[in-house]
């Protein structure tokens, strides 16, 4: 039995069903109706559920409950100083660090946060937020948004952090201080003769490869990349697919070879292309890729799948894989993408998708 | 002392009151003082900065007002959500 919490425009719905059955998942519960959820995820290692969401009038917040179906609590934070120039817009990703207690929260305007005492209280990563204020960071079609955290297996020192549109930002000593990691990104988005130097750096989403953890994966605006240097250099992987445009990266936590993407058209067209709605699978790093559509929409399918909406549970050749789109349906399989199921239907527009 | 009042969900956060009684001199101290007496609504109305929400109105004798405005022992604060949307 499978959980899976799916972030909508109009709530959190929770859904439980057995992957080996190809069959829909039931809902369990919906919570927040009528609320925005970007992110919702279960630390595996306490067993909390954390959920972002924001009110269309009363703002942004992080909630965690030990059970779903029942009361949420709200954290104290993540919050900007009252003393400051920003208020916070929304949640974008919240992540398990490495020591006990800790989670890091991705936010916008584009900062990272941090809580030591499992999610109940958080504060704000200071050294960041002064490069971020000191090097002028644009946003991105989606806002300011620091989306991707990627923690060092074993090393709760070391963090790699992805920002739309200010790159990749590296720390080795626990959030002191930063580093970027922008070699080899190509903004193509902006004119050749105005690149050099700038930090108008759209990375959509990025993963680390657990068991190899200095290689991180990354879809860009335009692209789709590998560092094998902790995120110092990049190199461009997208040859094999049909565009080098999505939002959503999963990576195998066993095979550091091992990473999917979901492309889509173009910036200018955000939709699966020719109509059908393809996963695409790399087991050599990003040298090749393969086309997995058994069991999803082959034809007259022109859905977007957003950042935080591709999430997967267990590893290797019975790794589990879910995505959502922005038209309310649930995919899933339980094959590494070998076969497909719809999971749910007619869901609200989904913004997140992650296995319990 | 000015009143403050609210509707649900508001009020739910508020002890399951719609009205209070709170002291300031300004409709961002009134609402501070609801903060601090019902920490639950803390970032509802006000965010981090004390700015009332975009889509938060305060009204004070019909007219819709912000966060630094004065406000008299007589006035009553309503504090309702936008009527946003089509």
């Amino acid at each position: 039995m499978t959980e899976l919490l799916v972030g909508t425009k109009k709530g959190l719905f929770v859904l439980r069903g057995d992957p080996a059955d190809g069959r829909p998942y039931e809902i369990v519960t919906r919570a927040f109706p009528g609320d925005i959820v970007e992110y919702a995820m279960r630390d595996a290692r306490t067993g909390r559920y954390f959920a972002a969401h924001t009110s269309g009038f009363y703002g942004p917040r992080l909630m965690f409950t030990d059970d779903p179906t029942g009361e949420w609590t709200q954290a104290v934070g993540p919050v900007f100083p009252e003393d400051g120039e920003a208020s916070l817009e929304r949640i974008w990703t919240i992540t398990p660090g490495e020591a006990d207690g800790l989670l890091y929260a991705g936010a916008a305007p584009a900062a990272l946060f941090a809580s030591t005492d499992g999610g109940e209280s958080w504060s704000l990563n200071e050294s960041l937020w002064k490069e971020r204020r000191a090097g002028d960071w644009q946003p991105g079609a989606g806002g300011l948004a620091l989306h991707s955290i990627c923690p060092w297996p074993g090393d709760e020192r070391r963090l790699a952090v992805g920002v739309s549109a200010a790159g990749v930002w590296i720390t080795d000593d626990g959030g002191d201080t930063w580093r970027t990691g922008y070699e080899g990104l190509v903004p193509e988005y902006i004119p050749e003769e105005d690149r050099a130097g700038t930090n108008a750096l759209c990375v959509h989403n990025m993963h680390r490869a657990p068991t190899r953890p200095e290689r991180l994966f990354m879809q860009f605006h335009g692209n789709v990349y590998r560092s094998d240097d902790e995120g110092s250099n990049w190199q461009e992987i997208r040859a094999g697919l049909p565009s080098g445009f999505g939002f959503p990266l999963v990576v195998d936590p066993s095979d550091p070879d091992n990473a999917y993407v979901i492309p889509l058209v173009a910036d200018v067209d955000r939709v699966t292309p020719e109509g059908a709605v393809r996963v695409y699978e790399t087991r050599d790093a990003g040298s090749t890729w393969t086309a997995h559509g058994r069991g999803l929409p082959g034809e007259e399918a022109y859905l977007t799948v957003l950042r935080q909406a591709f999430g997967a549970a267990g590893t290797g050749a019975s790794m589990e894989l879910y995505f959502g789109a922005t038209s309310g349906d649930v995919f899933g399989s339980a094959d590494a993408g070998g076969s497909w199921f719809s999971v749910h239907e007619r869901l609200a527009p989904v913004t997140s998708v992650r296995a319990a | 002392m000015p009143v403050v009042t609210l509707r649900a969900p508001l009020s739910q956060r508020a002890g399951g009151s719609s009205k209070h009684d709170l002291p300031g001199s300004t409709a961002g101290e009134v609402l501070r003082e609801l903060e601090r007496r019902h920490p639950p609504i803390v970032g509802w109305i006000l965010d981090e900065r004390g700015r009332v929400r975009p889509h938060v109105n305060v009204f004070v004798n019909g007219e819709r007002i912000r966060e630094d405005a004065v406000v008299g022992p007589a006035d009553v604060l309503h504090v309702l959500p936008s009527i946003s949307g089509g």
